[in-house]
């Protein structure tokens, strides 16, 4: 029969799972978001301040360049670490 | 991993400098276009990715060695970090976008509203995204070559 351990899950699954749907009913509407003043600000003014036609890469690399910063960083310690794991050795190894 | 079949060779070799042409114009018009330093960088990565598993990695290990990939890494995130300390140094904070509205070096302002795309805008952006592009493809390309190479001893694996 079911274990402890199913029942919990089933349980924790069953509240994520109402949690979720109960969010969907409560979300605002496609394209009218609660609070849209950071929105029209980088709409009306990206291209004055940045100078970039494309609003988003304003977004990515100028208002939020930390956040590139630290996507960068992610990339640098994976390749760091996949060349160090598997970097080439010697013949009789 | 063994080299594959004169077919795919021969595919890999026609489509090849379309990919690497079109990652490199998603790179270079990030500010006008979707897309940008990561997503260009990707694509070509993938149509190294390609030529890798064409002619497999004892071929492509002799090309190119995954230092030289770590060295252009490097230069990448240099090239990222110094234009934000360069900010700091001309502008006022860190990641300032000090070239705007200087006119040169992309640095025109474009009317506001949907305007023809020109290139020359943008300020520090573009070569942001050059820098970001260099090293997403090296990056990417030093994880596939490294891991590729690394199954010469299994079963199957040359």
């Amino acid at each position: 029969m079911f274990s402890n351990r199913d029942l919990f899950g089933a349980l924790f699954l069953s509240v994520v799972a109402g949690f979720l749907i109960f969010s969907i009913f409560t979300i605002h509407p496609f394209g009218f978001p609660n609070t849209p003043e950071m929105d029209d600000y980088i709409i009306n003014n990206c291209q004055e301040e940045t100078g970039a036609n494309n609003g988003v890469t304003s977004v990515v690399f100028d208002y939020r360049g930390m956040d590139t910063l630290g996507e960068a960083t992610v990339l640098f310690t994976a390749v760091a670490a996949v060349v160090m794991l598997l970097r080439r050795v010697k013949k009789n190894d | 991993m063994t080299e594959m079949s004169k077919i795919v060779k021969t595919i890999t070799n026609i489509a090849f400098p379309f990919v690497l042409i079109y990652g490199l114009y998603v790179i270079s018009h990030g500010h006008l276009t979707p897309g940008g330093g990561f997503q260009g960088g990707a694509v070509v990565a993938s149509g190294l990715a390609m030529i890798l598993v064409a002619y497999g990695s004892n071929w492509a290990i002799k090309k190119v060695k995954e230092k030289d990939l770590s060295i252009f890494e490097s230069l990448g995130a240099i090239g990222f970090i110094s234009l934000a300390i360069l900010g700091l140094i001309f502008g006022s904070v860190f990641f300032k976008n000090f070239l705007t509205g200087k006119e040169i070096l992309f640095g025109k302002i474009p009317e506001f509203g949907s305007t023809i795309a020109n290139i020359n805008t943008a300020g520090v952006i573009p070569w942001m995204n050059f820098a970001v592009g260099l090293k997403v493809i090296a990056g990417l390309f030093a994880i596939v070559l490294v891991m590729a190479y690394g199954t010469r001893h299994l079963k199957g694996g040359a």
